[in-house]
């Protein structure tokens, strides 16, 4: 229909309405054929299936005596699992309402009734190395790489880390054991 | 390039000039674009282009799929489970790599027929033709390392098959085929090494292609493209620039080919592969019958079909060396076979004879093509495939180094037009108007 009111007002092949139409559906097609196309061989670097299937990990802690730290790996990345002593919980609570560059109570960084464990991501927030216990004013952990400096609760305090030790998702599943992710 | 003709390109902005004077890479560009082509190439010709996709595709995919496969004989096999698995999309890049190797030999072989029918070997073209052969060469080392790479059964017994062609060297000098075998495997047997090697070899090779195929383009763009009636472009009018007439023809039969490819990825992506290499490689067990990928199939039968160790292998290669002295076996001065009659039934059964010999190299030696009678077991017996393969074996062989020379001396052939125009026009030359209105609607 539209073929034939076409030929009888205008020389077939030198509508210029058509010939634009096919050159714009040619490149649209092109375009959408050609990102259709990229998305796979784009998102194959994306984490794997086994990869994001790891999301999780069990810990038993019982061998873990006060004043001790694990370190596990979750993610690729280590997990602190610290057996605080009451003298590092007392100064990380003292410290509560000190000024700091990501305000947080100890309490809120660890479970109810479970004061002595702190789990963190053993990552620096400023450009991820992994910090050491035991070094720094605030005898918390201390960044080898640009001198960043955590107390006891795992929270920036000195240094240019912007925010706190991350605590990751996770829940003790029975007396001794912990689960991550 | 020396045979294009004075380029026509004009920079038009300042930088273009001050790029054009010191590397002048867009006027590259346009020079190729528009490079005279004969106007009269079929779709036969589109098979060049289809070929520089297909080789594209395959390093695109191929360095993908070594982001994720590990080279390692206790590891190859599941890593590229991992990557039929659990790699976003990973099952879809390995069966476009894997597929596109078939689909990559299917064009080469249509390519190669059609210099081999139109004559496009012939002078002024035979460096031409002998860096093609290099290409063709090297894809099949390139396509035999990736088929090992999985590490399944027939992984593993081609290796193994393969690396003792060169055993045969013990014929000639004992234990120089030992020497190379043990330098080709890197131990007493195919192994972790061997694999390893392969695999770096596999991501080199398609570089080297890559780098071939430029030299390829480049002797195509000095004598320029023979076509089908094999006469030499004469004056302007028997050509058209490559832009927008090649790249549109080309175009669209690189989308029909694409379609074949697309069904065998998303409809049968194994069927053109082996089920025993779904098993991991195991240097105990030869899986009970060995096949190579079919693009190799005929040069397996012409091994097979010589009961001689030596003689086997050195027929087989020979089998591809007669490709690079056909510029001097074919004595006759008309190019394409349009006009050799004689020469078109004697290729179309070289044709009929490469796949024959291809059949016979997916079946078992001692199969039986014609029954004659039956054994005291009661098994068929008479006209076997390894007699059928002598057969079309000899007559490869003979259609190089007997038919081509003899013939081109003996044959009549029939009337070759004076240019490319005068077929295409029958005879008439195109008037004025008629060659300005055809521009007016392209």
């Amino acid at each position: 229909m539209v073929d034939t009111a076409n030929a009888v007002t205008h020389t077939d092949g030198q509508d210029p309405s058509r010939r634009d139409f096919i050159h714009i559906a040619a490149a649209v097609g092109t375009v959408g054929g050609a990102a259709a196309l990229a998305w796979p061989l784009i998102d194959q670097m994306n984490p794997s299936g086994d990869t994001l299937a790891l999301a999780s990990v069990e810990y038993d802690f019982s061998k873990v005596a006060l004043g001790q730290q694990v370190s596990i790996i979750w993610r690729g990345k280590p997990v602190f699992i610290r057996h605080r002593t009451p003298a590092e919980i007392a100064s990380a609570r003292a410290a509560d309402h000190a000024s700091m560059p990501d305000p947080q109570a100890d309490s809120a960084r660890v479970k109810p009734g479970k004061d002595e464990w702190l789990v963190l991501v053993g990552v620096c927030t400023h450009l991820g190395c992994v910090p050491g216990f035991g070094g720094g004013e605030y005898r918390g952990w201390l960044c080898p790489c640009h001198g960043s400096v955590y107390d006891t609760s795992g929270r920036i305090r000195q240094g240019p880390a912007p925010k706190n030790l991350a605590v990751p998702d996770y829940t003790f599943t029975g007396p001794t054991k912990v689960k991550i992710g | 390039m020396s045979g294009h003709p004075p380029s026509t390109y004009e920079p038009k902005t300042g930088i273009e000039r001050w790029l054009d004077a010191r590397l002048p890479i867009i006027r590259l560009g346009v020079d190729l674009m528009d490079f005279p082509t004969p106007k009269n190439l079929n779709y036969w010709w589109t098979f060049g282009g289809i070929l520089a996709v297909c080789l594209v595709t395959q390093i695109l995919t191929g360095v993908i799929l070594a982001m994720h496969y590990v080279p390692n004989g206790d590891m190859a096999f599941n890593s590229v489970e991992h990557i039929m698995r659990d790699v976003n999309y990973g099952w879809l890049i390995r069966y476009i790599h894997a597929n596109g190797a078939s689909m990559f030999f299917l064009a080469v072989y249509i390519h190669m027929a059609r210099g081999m029918y139109y004559g496009s070997y012939k002078a002024p073209r035979e460096v031409l033709w002998l860096l093609g052969c290099i290409i063709y060469l090297l894809m099949m080392a390139t396509a035999f390392m990736g088929y090992v790479l999985p590490w399944g059964q027939m992984s593993f017994a081609g290796a193994v098959v393969i690396t003792n062609l060169f055993s045969a060297f013990d014929q000639i000098i004992p234990g120089l085929g030992t020497a190379i075998t043990t330098w080709l495997w890197g131990g007493f047997a195919v192994g972790g090494a061997t694999l390893n090697r392969f695999f770096s070899l596999h991501f080199l090779l398609p570089f080297m292609i890559a780098g071939v195929v430029i030299l390829h383009i480049w002797a195509l763009h000095v004598p320029g493209n023979n076509n089908p009636t094999g006469v030499e472009v004469k004056s302007k009018e028997d050509t058209v620039p490559f832009h927008p007439y090649y790249t549109v023809k080309d175009g669209f039969a690189i989308v029909a080919f694409f379609v074949v490819f697309a069904w065998f990825v998303f409809f049968a992506p194994e069927a053109l592969g082996h089920v025993d290499n779904q098993v991991m490689a195991n240097p105990l067990v030869t899986p009970p019958h060995i096949v190579p990928e079919w693009y190799f199939l005929p040069f397996y039968a012409i091994l097979r079909s010589i009961p001689q160790k030596l003689f086997g292998v050195l027929a087989m290669f020979g089998s591809i060396g007669m490709l690079f002295a056909l510029p001097w076996l074919d004595t006759s001065k008309v190019k394409s076979m349009r006009y050799r009659p004689a020469a078109r039934v004697f290729f179309l059964l070289f044709v009929a004879a490469a796949i024959g010999l291809g059949w016979c190299g997916g079946k078992e030696p001692d199969d039986v093509v014609i029954a004659l009678g039956k054994s005291e077991t009661g098994d068929p017996t008479g006209f076997s495939v390894v007699w059928l393969s002598r057969i079309l074996a000899t007559y490869y062989f003979a259609y190089f180094i007997l038919i081509l020379p003899i013939l081109g001396l003996r044959e009549t052939p029939g009337q070759v037009p004076t240019n490319i125009s005068t077929p295409v026009l029958g005879g008439a030359a195109m008037p004025a108007g008629a060659a300005a209105q055809a521009e007016k609607k392209g």
